[in-house]
């Protein structure tokens, strides 16, 4: 159990996936200037990520490791991300169109964030049972998401301030994002013992 | 080999047809003349009509909540298109007020200072920094965005001159003191 619990604040915090491994940055600067979009992102990914992150260990487990078919490895993740992403899409276009167009082309291009794919070649990596993969992958969605609203709610705040014009947009958003992974730093003295 | 082969086949299949059944369920009735009107529309997203865009626009157009005069770039023949789509009878008396306008910058009063031309919707406006800025009448759907932002004043509206697309029979007006006309 607690080391279960360990695992977990170690994905969302120490090894955030995108402060610290710098997965799936593309989102995560182009979804972040308003907290509700960023919500919005951080729920859709979380389910991408968890689920195909399921889907992902019973193909490793069943079907890749027994027939020793590593090669395989990356097409098939990507095929049962790209099903869980146009089954995500579906859910939100039916339950919230605003979200669905306020998100836009970032909702398709789940697929392509790397945080997914890293997610779930991690678990591969560090050979965890069923249940723990599970949660590893639903903490470190957590993290991404986390990570997600902090950045929006610095960015809401960064908007409203006096940025000298040479800083004002992308610029300023890069060094708030620079700073925000400094501080995340700071976790990884949890994991020193 | 063939396991590699017979299992991507089998989860193709298998993902194919799980979303396939999704998106039965989860199907959206999206409605087909809200394309249509959109695809009658400008599509230049000025706001003129009071929504955000053409497509909240046309959306409005299909639930029947806006009028068919409400493209003032569009003009007249928008109106009239939208309305033979709808099946309505367009009452396009009150609709002179809002002829379509385009813009014009005085060459004198231009200082350069490129605020209209981020401002155009269109890409109607040519200029550079510095540089006197010029509008491509032709692509101007007239939405007086650069008309409010300059700064100097050096823009002024005009009322486009009728040509083929927008041209309209007049309505015979009974002058005062000619009851009836001589015919041969």
């Amino acid at each position: 159990m607690q080391d279960l619990a360990l695992l977990m604040v170690g994905a969302v915090l120490v090894n955030n996936v995108v402060l610290e491994r710098f997965l799936g940055l593309c989102s995560f600067m182009g979804v972040t200037t308003k907290v509700d979009t960023a919500v919005g992102m951080g729920m859709a990914t979380t389910f991408v990520i968890t689920v195909s992150a399921m889907g992902d260990w019973s193909l490793q487990t069943f079907l890749l490791a027994p027939y020793d078919l590593g090669y395989l490895r990356t097409v098939t993740f990507i095929l049962v991300i790209a099903g869980a992403v146009q089954f995500t899409e579906m859910v939100i276009r039916k339950v919230s169109p605003p979200l669905f167009r306020t998100l836009g082309i970032y909702l398709p291009l789940i697929t392509t964030n790397c945080a997914v794919l890293g997610v779930a070649l991690l678990l591969v990596e560090g050979h965890y049972g069923f249940i723990q993969s599970t949660l590893f992958a639903f903490a470190s969605a957590l993290g991404y998401s986390l990570v997600m609203v902090v950045f929006a709610g610095l960015r809401e705040r960064v908007a409203l301030a006096d940025v000298p014009p040479l800083f004002a947009g992308p610029p300023i958003g890069f060094i708030t994002a620079s700073l925000l992974a400094l501080a995340f730093m700071g976790f990884s003295g949890i994991s020193a013992n | 080999m063939l396991v590699a082969v017979g299992s991507l086949a089998l989860m193709g299949a298998t993902l194919g047809t799980v979303l396939g059944v999704a998106s039965r369920y989860l199907a959206v009735k999206s409605d087909p003349l809200e394309a249509d009107l959109q695809a009658l529309l400008p599509g230049s997203q000025c706001g003129q009509c009071g929504y955000v865009g053409c497509a909240p626009a046309a959306a409005a157009l299909a639930k029947g909540e806006a009028p068919v005069t409400l493209c003032i770039p569009g003009g007249r023949a928008v109106a009239e298109r939208l309305a033979r789509r709808l099946g309505l009878e367009a009452d396009l008396s009150g609709h002179e007020d809002a002829e379509p306008q385009y813009a014009v910058i005085d060459e004198k009063l231009c200082i350069g200072c490129l605020r209209c031309f981020q401002e155009c919707t269109t890409d109607a406006i040519v200029g550079a920094a510095k540089q006197i800025h010029t509008v491509i009448a032709d692509n101007c759907h007239g939405c007086a965005k650069c008309f409010q932002t300059c700064p100097t004043q050096a823009v002024s509206m005009h009322k486009i001159q009728i040509n083929l697309a927008d041209w309209h029979w007049q309505k015979p007006k009974l002058r005062s003191g000619l009851k009836t006309r001589r015919r041969h």
